[in-house]
C-alpha cells in the first residue's frame, strides 16, 4: 500500500525541511519550536516504519527504489534504494532522533531552534548516506553529515570544543577525499561512465587497482568506525559534544563505516579484502582488547563508553572480515561466514540502542551535576534509585549479559571467528571479562557506595521525559535480545547474497 | 504439556515483575506474597513432574518454545529438556527456594537499618530483594531446564547477574560492592571459557541443540585439532576443559574460588540459596549434563578429578581458621563442590548430582541457621563472641546439630550416602590423578568434620555469650525463620536413606547421564553394596566413618574441653597457620596481577599509544609539518584551522558546480 509513495525520499527531506522551517521560526518561542521539532521527528520515524512493515525479506533486490537524472553530464543520479543492510540502520537512525530531541529538551536554553534544527537535518542526511544508491550522491550526503555535527560540537559544546571540532572534523575529511578519488577513479573504468554503486559491485578491477581502492575505503571508513589507530578523535569529540551530539555520533555516525565496509569495500574489491583481511582483523582484535585495558582507566565517563564504543565496534569489522578465513577453512566450510556477517550488523544496531543509552545517562548526571568524572559521583542509587536500575540495567547491557542486545552480536561473532581461528575467538571473547570489567567498575564508583559529597544528596531522580528515553531505549535493547530473529530474518537474503557475490573472484 | 513446563519458568519471574516494578505499591506484604506464591506454585509443579518420573507415568520432554534465531543454518531456540536430571533439579532449587523466601519474611524485617538514613534505594529495599530472588529461581530453572546450549548461557549469566545484584545488595558498604564486582568478574574468567567451548561446539557440531550434539559426539570423539602450532589436542579434550573452565568460576573451583568466601557479603538468604544450594552447584549440573562430552575425554575427566580433589581439601582446610560463621560455612561450601567435582572426574555423576541433592538441603539449612544465630546476636557473626547459645535458641540448635551431622557424612544421615558414595566411586577409578584424589577426599572427611564441629560447639556451647548486652537480648528467632528451618532439616536427614539406592544403584537418572563402560565406577561399587543398610553397614568397616568421628572428638576436645591447646597448636604450627589465614594468598596475587596489573598496562597503553605516539607524535605532529609548511605559503589566515576544512569543502563543491554548468 506504501509502493507507490517515495518512502526513501520523504524520510530524508521530511526532516531537512523541517529542520529549515524550525531554524526559521527562530528562537522567539523556544517551547514551540521543540514541540515542532519533536512532532518532526515523530512523523518521520513513522514516516519510516513501511521500510520495515512493507520489506520484502525474500529477495536481496533493492527495494523501494527512486530514481531520476541528477547531474546529467556526469550521469549522477538522484537513486535510492534499500536492501536488508541499510534497511534497519535507517529505522535505528530515525528512533534515535526521536530521544535525541526529547533529551534536548529543558538542558539546551541557548539557540533551541538551531540545536533542534541541526539534529533535524542531521537525520535526514545520515538516511540519504544509508539509501543512496549513486555515489555522488552517497559522497555529497557523507560530507554534508560533517556539518552539522561540526556545528553541534562546535556551538554547544564543551570548554576544548575547539581542539575537538578541529581533530573530528580533519580525521573524517581526510580518510574521505581519499574515497572520492576513488570513486570518481572506478566512474572513469565503467564502460558508459556511471556512478550507479551497485554498477561498481560488478565492475571488473585487477588486483592493484583493487588494493588501491580498499585502502582509500578503508581511510574514510576506518575513520569513521573508528578502528585502532585512527580512533583518538572520538573520545575527544564525545567529551566536547552535547549529549545530543554523543548520541548520534556512538549511535549512527560510527555505523556509517561499518556500513560502508558492507556496500563498498566488500563487493566491489572482494579480492583485496580476501587479500588484506588479516591488516582488518588485527585492527579489530587490536580495538577489542587494547581499547578494552584503555577503558578500565578513564576517568571521564563519556572517555570510557567513547572507548567501550570502540571496543564493539572491533566486534563489527571483526565480524565482517573473518568471512574469507572461514571459508578457506577446511573444518568450517561455508557455515560461519554469514554467522560472523549478520553478527556485525546486529553489534551495529544493539549498540546504536546501548551506546545512546549511556551517553544518555551520562547527560542526566551531567545535566545536574555539571561534571563527568567518575570520581565527582558516589552513592547515586541513594538519590536517584529509577536512574541507577537503568544505569546498572544498560551497563549490564554493555558488558554482553544474555536477554541484552548486547550479547547477541558478540554471540554470534565470536561463535563465527572461532570458525577462522581459534585465536581470533580468544581475543574476541575477552571482552567478556574486559568490557565487564570497565563497565561495571564505573557503576560500582559512580551507582554504588556511599553518598560521595552534597552534591549526589541534593540529585533529584529523573523525571518522566528522562524516564521516556531511558525506558524506550530499554525496552528495545530488551526485545531484541529476547528475540533478535526478526532483525536477522530482514537482513539474511541481502547478506546471503552479499556473500555469495564475494565468494567469486573479480580477477 | 508445554504449557505445565512454562508455567513452573514463569510463575517466579511473573513474582519477580511484580514485586520489583510496582513494589511500592503493593507494598512489603504483597511483595511477599506474590513472590512466594509464585516461586512456590513453581515447586508445587516441579514435585509434580518430579512424581511423574518416580511412579514412571512420565516420559522425558524435550521441545523448543520459541525460535530465538536462525542464522546461517545454525538454529537458536528457546526450550526446554525435562528428564528425571531436569526434574530433580527443578524440585530441589524450588523447594530451597520456597523455603528461603519464607525465610526471608522473617530475616528482612527490619532491613530500613541496613541503608543510610533518607536514602531511596532503602525504602524499598524488602520487596526489591525478594524480586530479585524470584528472580534467580526463574534464571536458575531457565539453566536447568535448557535442551541447548544458548539457553543454558542464558541461565548461566543470568544467575550471574542475580548473585552480583545480591551480594551487592547493601549496597552502601565497600565491602559488598567489592565482593560483588569481584564475583561478576570471577565468573566472567570462567565464562570466557564456556564460550569458548560452545563456540567449539556450535562449529564442530553445527548445532547448540543438546541431542543433536550429544548425536555428533561419538563421530567426533577421535578428531585432532591444532592449536598451539603443530601441536595436536584431542578435540574433545578441549572441548570439555573449556567448558569445564565456566564451571570452575560459577562452582568456585580453585583457582576461581576466590569470589564465593567474598559473596558472603550479601544477606544470608541469599548465601543459603544462590551461594551454598543452587547456583554455585549449576557447574555440577553441566558437567554431569554433558556426560555424552566428557566420557569422551578421559583428559578432562582427569583434570575435573585433580582441580576437584584440591578444592575438596585445600578450602576445607581454610575452613578450620576461620571465624565468622557464614565464612565457615562459605569453606565448607567450597570444599563440598570440591567433593562433587571428584565424582564428576570419577564417571560417578549420579554420586556427584545426589550429593548435590543433600548439600542443597544440609547446607541452606546450615546457613539459614548461621543467620538465625546472626539475627540473635545482632548482625555479630564472629564466632569467638559467640558461645551457649543451646539454650536460648533450642530450634536453631537442634536444626544445626542435625545439619552439621548429615554435613559430616554421620552414618543414616543423607550427606552419608552422598559423600561415601563419592569415595568409594573414586577409589574404584583408575584413571590419572584418581589416587590423589582418593586420599584428599578421605583426608577431607576429617577436615569437614573439624571445621563443623569447631564452629558448632564455639557458637551452641561452652560459656557465653561474650557481650552481656547480646546474652541479654538473646532469643529463639521467629516462626517464619525456624520453619524453613525445621522444613530443611527433614530432607537433610532422610532423603539419602530414602533416595539412595534409586538414584545410585538403579539408575533413576536414565538416559540422562552417559558412563562408558570402563569408566562406570558405580557399577564396580554396586557390585560391592546396593542398598542404604549395606551402606551403612559397610561404612563401620571403612576409614572415612572413624576419620569423621575423630574430627568431631578432636573439635570437641580442642575447642569445647582445652581451648589452650588450640593456641599450642597455633604456635606449633606458625606458617601453616598464616598460610591458612591468608587463604594461601590467593587473594593478594590476584589483586596485584590482574587488578594493578591490569590498571598498569591500560594506564601504559593510553598514556604512550594513545596519547604520546598516535596523538602528540603521528597527529599532532603531522599538523605541526603540515602547520610549518602552510605557514610558508599562506597570506590569508583567520586562525581557525577549521575555517580551512570547510573552506575545502565549499571549494570542491563550487568546483564540481562549476564543472556541471561548464560542460
Amino acid at each position: 500500500m506504501f509502493a507507490d509513495l517515495p518512502i526513501l525520499s520523504l524520510t530524508i527531506w521530511l526532516p531537512i525541511i523541517g529542520g529549515m522551517l524550525v531554524l526559521a521560526s527562530g528562537n522567539k518561542a523556544p517551547e514551540a519550536t521543540r514541540r515542532t521539532a519533536l512532532i518532526i521527528s515523530i512523523m518521520t520515524f513513522l514516516v519510516s516504519l513501511p521500510l520495515y512493515s512493507s520489506f520484502d525479506t525474500t529477495t536481496a533486490d533493492m527495494q523501494f527504489v527512486e530514481k531520476a537524472m541528477w547531474i546529467e553530464v556526469f550521469k549522477i543520479e538522484y537513486f535510492l534504494g534499500v536492501d536488508g543492510i541499510s534497511m534497519p540502520l535507517i529505522i535505528l537512525t530515525t528512533f534515535i532522533t526521536i530521544f535525541v530531541i526529547v533529551a534536548g529538551w529543558e538542558v539546551i536554553q541557548y539557540r533551541p531552534a538551531e540545536y533542534m534544527a541541526s539534529f533535524l537535518i542531521m537525520e535526514g542526511v545520515m538516511v540519504g548516506v544509508f539509501s543512496a544508491l549513486d555515489a555522488m550522491l552517497f559522497y555529497v550526503f557523507w560530507e554534508a553529515m560533517l556539518i552539522p555535527m561540526f556545528l553541534i560540537i562546535g556551538v554547544w559544546g564543551g570548554p576544548n570544543r575547539v581542539y575537538a571540532t578541529i581533530k573530528f572534523f580533519l580525521y573524517t575529511f581526510f580518510g574521505s577525499v581519499f574515497m572520492l578519488v576513488a570513486l570518481i577513479y572506478m566512474y572513469t573504468q565503467t564502460d558508459t561512465g556511471s556512478f550507479s554503486i551497485l554498477g561498481y559491485h560488478d565492475l571488473k578491477l585487477g588486483l592493484t587497482e583493487q588494493i588501491f581502492i580498499f585502502v582509500a575505503f578503508l581511510m574514510a571508513f576506518a575513520v569513521k568506525v573508528p578502528m585502532w589507530p585512527v580512533h583518538t578523535w572520538l573520545p575527544d569529540a564525545h567529551v566536547e559534544a552535547p549529549t545530543g551530539g554523543s548520541v548520534i555520533l556512538a549511535a549512527i555516525m560510527l555505523k556509517i563505516g561499518g556500513y560502508g565496509f558492507l556496500r563498498f569495500s566488500l563487493p566491489i574489491t572482494p579480492d583485496a579484502s580476501n587479500h588484506l583481511d588479516w591488516l582488518i582483523i588485527t585492527l579489530s582484535l587490536i580495538a577489542v582488547v587494547y581499547i578494552g585495558f584503555v577503558a578500565l582507566i578513564q576517568q571521564d565517563m563519556k572517555k570510557l563508553i567513547a572507548y567501550s564504543s570502540i571496543a564493539h565496534m572491533g566486534f563489527v569489522t571483526l565480524g565482517f572480515f573473518i568471512v574469507f578465513m572461514i571459508a578457506a577453512n577446511p573444518d568450517a566450510k561455508e557455515a560461519g561466514a554469514i554467522l560472523g556477517l549478520e553478527g556485525g550488523m546486529v553489534q551495529m544496531v544493539s549498540h546504536g540502542f546501548i551506546s545512546a543509552a549511556l551517553f544518555l545517562c551520562v547527560g542526566v548526571l551531567y545535566d545536574r551535576v555539571h561534571s563527568r568524572q567518575i570520581g565527582d559521583y558516589g552513592g547515586v542509587v541513594h538519590t536517584m534509585p529509577l536512574f541507577a536500575g537503568f544505569m546498572v540495567f544498560f551497563a549490564m547491557s554493555n558488558a554482553g549479559l544474555p536477554g541484552t542486545s548486547g550479547f547477541v552480536g558478540e554471540f554470534m561473532v565470536i561463535l563465527a571467528s572461532f570458525r577462522a581461528d581459534f585465536w581470533f575467538a580468544f581475543l574476541g571473547a575477552t571482552t567478556l571479562i574486559l568490557g565487564a570489567a570497565y563497565t561495571l567498575w564505573m557503576v560500582k564508583r559512580v551507582v554504588f557506595g556511599e553518598v560521595a559529597n552534597d552534591k549526589v544528596a541534593a540529585l533529584q531522580d529523573i523525571n518522566s521525559r528522562e524516564f521516556f528515553v531511558l525506558g524506550s531505549l530499554a525496552l528495545a535493547v530488551l526485545v531484541l535480545g529476547l528475540w533478535p530473529a526478526p532483525l536477522i530474518e530482514v537482513m539474511d537474503a541481502s547478506i546471503a547474497n552479499l556473500l555469495k557475490h564475494i565468494a567469486v573472484s573479480k580477477l | 504439556m508445554e504449557i505445565l513446563f512454562l508455567a513452573i519458568v514463569l510463575a517466579p519471574l511473573i513474582g519477580a515483575v511484580i514485586a520489583g516494578f510496582w513494589g511500592d505499591r503493593i507494598g512489603r506484604v504483597g511483595a511477599h506474597w506474590v513472590t512466594s506464591s509464585g516461586v512456590g506454585i513453581s515447586a508445587l509443579l516441579s514435585l509434580y513432574v518430579l512424581s511423574g518420573f518416580i511412579t514412571g507415568s512420565r516420559e522425558p520432554f524435550n521441545g523448543s518454545v520459541y525460535t530465538w534465531m536462525v542464522s546461517d543454518g545454525l538454529h537458536m531456540e528457546v526450550g526446554f529438556l525435562v528428564d528425571q536430571l531436569t526434574a530433580l533439579m527443578m524440585s530441589v532449587v524450588t523447594f530451597v527456594s520456597f523455603c528461603i523466601h519464607i525465610y526471608t519474611i522473617g530475616y528482612m524485617a527490619d532491613d530500613e537499618h541496613n541503608w543510610p538514613e533518607g536514602s531511596l534505594a532503602g525504602t524499598n529495599s524488602y520487596q526489591r530483594f525478594f524480586s530479585y530472588i524470584s528472580l534467580f529461581t526463574f534464571s536458575m530453572l531457565m539453566l536447568v531446564m535448557s535442551n541447548n546450549f544458548l539457553q543454558l548461557f542464558f541461565g548461566w549469566e543470568a544467575v550471574g547477574l542475580v548473585s552480583y545484584l545480591l551480594i551487592g545488595f547493601w549496597s552502601v558498604r565497600p565491602t559488598a560492592i567489592f565482593a560483588n564486582l569481584k564475583a561478576f568478574l570471577v565468573n566472567r574468567v570462567g565464562d570466557f571459557g564456556f564460550i569458548l567451548g560452545i563456540a567449539a561446539i556450535a562449529m564442530y557440531t553445527g548445532s547448540l541443540d543438546y541431542s543433536e550434539v550429544f548425536k555428533a559426539i561419538p563421530g567426533l570423539a577421535d578428531t585432532q585439532i591444532q592449536i598451539f602450532g603443530d601441536s595436536s589436542w584431542s578435540l574433545m579434550t578441549v572441548i570439555c576443559i573449556l567448558l569445564f573452565i565456566g564451571a570452575m568460576g560459577k562452582s568456585a573451583q580453585v583457582p576461581l574460588h576466590v569470589w564465593l568466601p567474598d559473596s558472603m557479603e550479601g544477606p544470608t538468604p541469599i548465601s543459603a540459596l544462590i551461594h551454598a544450594a543452587t547456583m554455585v552447584t549449576a557447574g555440577v549440573f553441566m558437567v554431569a549434563r554433558m556426560s555424552p562430552l566428557y566420557e569422551f575425554s578421559e583428559t578432562a575427566l582427569s583434570f575435573i578429578l585433580v582441580i576437584g580433589a584440591t578444592t575438596a581439601i585445600f578450602t576445607g582446610l581454610i575452613g578450620i581458621v576461620q571465624n565468622d560463621i557464614k565464612r565457615v560455612v562459605a569453606y565448607s561450601t567450597l570444599s563440598q563442590l570440591g567433593y562433587m567435582m571428584v565424582a564428576l572426574g570419577a564417571s560417578a555423576y549420579a554420586a556427584g548430582i545426589f550429593h548435590l541433592m543433600t548439600h542443597a538441603f544440609f547446607k541452606a539449612l546450615l546457613f539459614l541457621a548461621a543467620g538465625s544465630v546472626i539475627i540473635g546476636m545482632h548482625h555479630d557473626q564472629d564466632i569467638r563472641n559467640m558461645g551457649g547459645i543451646k539454650k536460648y535458641m533450642p530450634w536453631t540448635y537442634w536444626t544445626s546439630l542435625l545439619g552439621s551431622l548429615a554435613l559430616i557424612g554421620f552414618p543414616g544421615f543423607s550427606g552419608f550416602f552422598s559423600k561415601d558414595a563419592i569415595i568409594e566411586a573414586v577409589h574404584h577409578s583408575s584413571i590419572p590423578g584418581a589416587g590423589y584424589a582418593y586420599l584428599a577426599v578421605v583426608i577431607g572427611v576429617f577436615v569437614t568434620a573439624l571445621y563443623s564441629f569447631r564452629m558448632f560447639f564455639l557458637v551452641f556451647h561452652g560459656k557465653g555469650p561474650r557481650d552481656e548486652h547480646a546474652k541479654a537480648h538473646l532469643h529463639e528467632s521467629p516462626k517464619v525463620v525456624t520453619v524453613p528451618l525445621v522444613l530443611l532439616a527433614i530432607p537433610s536427614v532422610f532423603i539419602g536413606y530414602f533416595t539412595v539406592k534409586a538414584v545410585l544403584f538403579e539408575g533413576w537418572l536414565g538416559d540422562a547421564l552417559f558412563v562408558l563402560p570402563q569408566h562406570d565406577t558405580l557399577g564396580a561399587l554396586a557390585q560391592s553394596v546396593s542398598g542404604p543398610n549395606e551402606m551403612i553397614s559397610h561404612g563401620f568397616h571403612g576409614l572415612p566413618l572413624y576419620l569423621a568421628l575423630a574430627g568431631l572428638v578432636t573439635a570437641g576436645v580442642i575447642y569445647l574441653a582445652f581451648p589452650s591447646i588450640a593456641d599450642t597448636i597455633k604456635k606449633l604450627f606458625k606458617p601453616i597457620n598464616i598460610a591458612l589465614e591468608k587463604k594461601y594468598w590467593f587473594d593478594e596475587a590476584y589483586q596485584f596481577l590482574f587488578a594493578g596489573g591490569s590498571r598498569n598496562l591500560g594506564r601504559f597503553l593510553w598514556e604512550t599509544g594513545d596519547r604520546l605516539i598516535i596523538d602528540n607524535v603521528i597527529i599532532n605532529g603531522s599538523a605541526r609539518s603540515i602547520g610549518r609548511f602552510a605557514d610558508r605559503i599562506r597570506n590569508v589566515q583567520t586562525g581557525y584551522l577549521y575555517h580551512y576544512a570547510i573552506a575545502m569543502i565549499l571549494g570542491l563543491l563550487l568546483l564540481l558546480t562549476w564543472f556541471v554548468i561548464a560542460a
